[in-house]
């Protein structure tokens, strides 16, 4: 992980992580929506939560900032109890709602200069409304700001506090894509000034981009973590892909690969290779050609992009 | 916790944590400014708390659509006599319980109440901030109100401890009961509710209409109501200059309560 590699974290006294997670389980009513989850999210690094609508990533970031009272399990943020040291832990943290937690009748700038009074070493208001393109619309109520401005907003009052660890749920969501750039340098940025960033996430590139670590929930549970290079490369096979002539014998071909490993025509004349793709098996594929005389052209290793990872962790069907 | 300058020599980047509560007064003193802001801001509110107040007490001073009980024969100073008491307390009651109740119903609404309780403003803090901005908006509504009723000849007696004290538990009640609601209802209901009741009570509560004016059964119901205990306490004190109207302050202190202590228990920020 790059989190740890030397200079990227520089200032962190107890070293503790910034979230610690374990055995967490939270019902409502007769639904659990948290289900036995683990989760470590290190200090000033980028971690995503990945999960599919109803997975828990909400409410595992809510009981974080203490909105919600753990029924088992045992949740450390910055090294507090969120619900028994709210009061220390609150100037300690910026949060970013998925929408509103603004007065309907505040002007933008005048509630981003509200939240940076409630802060004993807030950022330059100004600066930081230069930084996020609001300055067109500082005296405009926020009922009246668009979806994007309403969303910048947010995150401006989420990090004008100087926080060490910040939560961001969905970030991205509803931004085009000039905005949401400017909300990826911002979270690059404060990655490299030692802020811990905690972000949810429908969006597998915003991911891929800025995380330095993954963690995929589902039915309540992380089931996969991991930097998005670990995950594509262990948490699902990759595969090889080759075209020949159409009806080729699969049974001599595996008989030629490893044992793990499994093949299939896609469509008439394509071939998928399954298992661990590395050059030997590239070779021996390439050999199995020569032998039954196949000129595979448009060979090629399929890397899996962290939405395939997702996907296959996930299962492809809708959620509610 | 003091606020020094930024830029110590642990802070290396614009964004180097350099987390921090800002000192409590401060943080009280600026959300008691912006909710003052929020409230005033609110032209729908200004109707409530201002123009059906102000039109009221001209309206009924003026001309003598409901025979009110007076002190003295006739006179239109004494018609504002009996209704700038009542006009008080309708005042008290457009912020302290329709306002707020609107306001904070739509604040739980839009998150703005979950969003504040992350900030290192503490709840008490909040609350505290929200009795501050309901008090100077009646500070406000008072000034505005008198120099009306002054203007059409009203002559006040009585202590202005006792009015104050009745003022002070009648916004107490009001804002126990106004955010009973909103922390319970969904901030459309609390809307319909709260002008409901806005308008139940100015009819049935002793404002402009006497009590003495509805049926002996229904008054003594009535007259338990918080504002007709604060219209009646006022007028006990302004028209007829009374001491402490201790039934009156009993009945809103119990209201107070009642109110107050729901609301603590029943609340729900989200």
């Amino acid at each position: 992980m790059r989190s740890t590699s030397p200079g990227s974290d520089p200032r962190t006294p107890g070293r503790e992580s910034a979230v610690e997670i374990v055995g967490l389980v939270k019902r409502y009513g007769t639904k659990t929506a948290v289900d036995g989850l683990d989760l470590t999210v290190a200090r000033g690094a980028v971690t995503a939560v990945l999960g599919p609508n109803g997975a828990g990533k909400t409410t595992t970031v809510e009981t974080c900032e203490g909105y919600r009272r753990p029924d088992a399990g045992h949740v450390r943020v910055l090294g507090l109890d969120p619900i028994a040291d709210a009061a220390a832990l609150r100037p300690r943290i910026g949060v970013m709602l998925q929408s509103g937690g603004v007065y309907a009748s505040a002007r933008a700038e005048e509630m981003l200069r509200h939240t940076a009074t409630l802060h004993a070493h807030p950022l330059d208001v100004a600066v930081l409304i230069e930084r996020l393109g609001l300055g067109s619309c500082g005296r405009t109520p926020y009922r009246r700001l668009s979806g994007g401005q309403q969303q910048r907003l947010a995150l401006a009052m989420a990090v004008v506090g100087r926080p060490e660890l910040v939560f961001l749920d969905e970030p991205t969501a509803g931004l085009d894509p000039q905005a949401r750039h400017a909300t990826w340098d911002l979270v690059r940025e404060l990655r490299a000034d030692g802020v811990s960033t905690v972000l949810t996430t429908h969006f597998m590139d915003e991911a891929e981009q800025l995380a330095d670590d993954v963690a995929i929930i589902d039915g309540g549970r992380v089931i996969a973590q991991g930097s998005p290079e670990q995950l594509c490369r262990g948490g699902a096979e990759n595969s090889l892909r080759f075209t020949g002539r159409p009806g080729l014998d699969i049974a001599s071909l595996l008989k030629a690969l490893p044992a793990d490993s499994a093949a299939t025509e896609l469509a008439a004349g394509t071939y998928r290779v399954h298992g661990k793709i590395d050059p030997q098996l590239l070779a021996t594929v390439a050999s199995w050609c020569a032998q039954n005389g196949v000129m595979p052209d448009a060979i090629a290793v399929e890397r899996h992009t962290l939405e395939d990872v997702f996907l296959e962790l996930t299962g492809k069907e809708l959620r509610a | 916790m003091t606020a020094t300058e930024t830029g110590s020599a642990a802070a290396t980047g614009t964004f180097a944590p350099r987390p921090g509560a800002a000192p409590l007064p401060r943080m009280i003193r600026a959300q008691a400014a912006l909710e003052t802001r929020m409230l005033l801001r609110n032209g729908e509110q200004l109707l409530l708390t201002v123009v059906i107040p102000t039109l009221l007490l001209v309206l009924f001073s003026a001309v003598d659509i409901i025979a009110v009980p007076t002190d003295t024969a006739g006179g239109a100073g004494s018609s504002v006599d009996f209704l700038a008491p009542g006009i008080l307390a309708l005042a008290v009651m457009s912020t302290a319980f329709t306002g707020q109740a609107i306001a904070t119903g739509f604040e739980r609404r839009y998150g703005v109440l979950k969003r504040l309780a992350v900030s290192p403003l503490p709840r008490w803090g909040l609350m505290t901030a929200k009795t501050c901005a309901v008090l100077v908006t009646e500070v406000l509504q008072i000034a505005l109100l008198t120099a009306v009723a002054l203007a059409l000849g009203w002559s006040p007696h009585g202590n202005p401890v006792a009015v104050v004290l009745l003022l002070l538990l009648g916004t107490a009640a009001f804002s126990g009961l106004g955010l009973l609601m909103a922390g319970t209802l969904k901030a459309e209901a609390t809307l319909a509710a709260a002008n409901l009741v806005f308008l139940l009570l100015l009819v049935g509560g002793g404002v402009i209409v006497p009590l003495t004016k509805f049926p002996e059964a229904a008054q003594s119901v009535l007259g338990l109501l918080p504002i007709a205990a604060l219209s009646d306490g006022l007028r006990d004190v302004l028209q007829h200059g009374a001491g402490l109207p201790w039934q009156n302050l009993g009945i809103l202190a119990v209201w107070a309560v009642l109110g107050l202590g729901a609301a603590a228990r029943f609340f729900r920020w989200e």
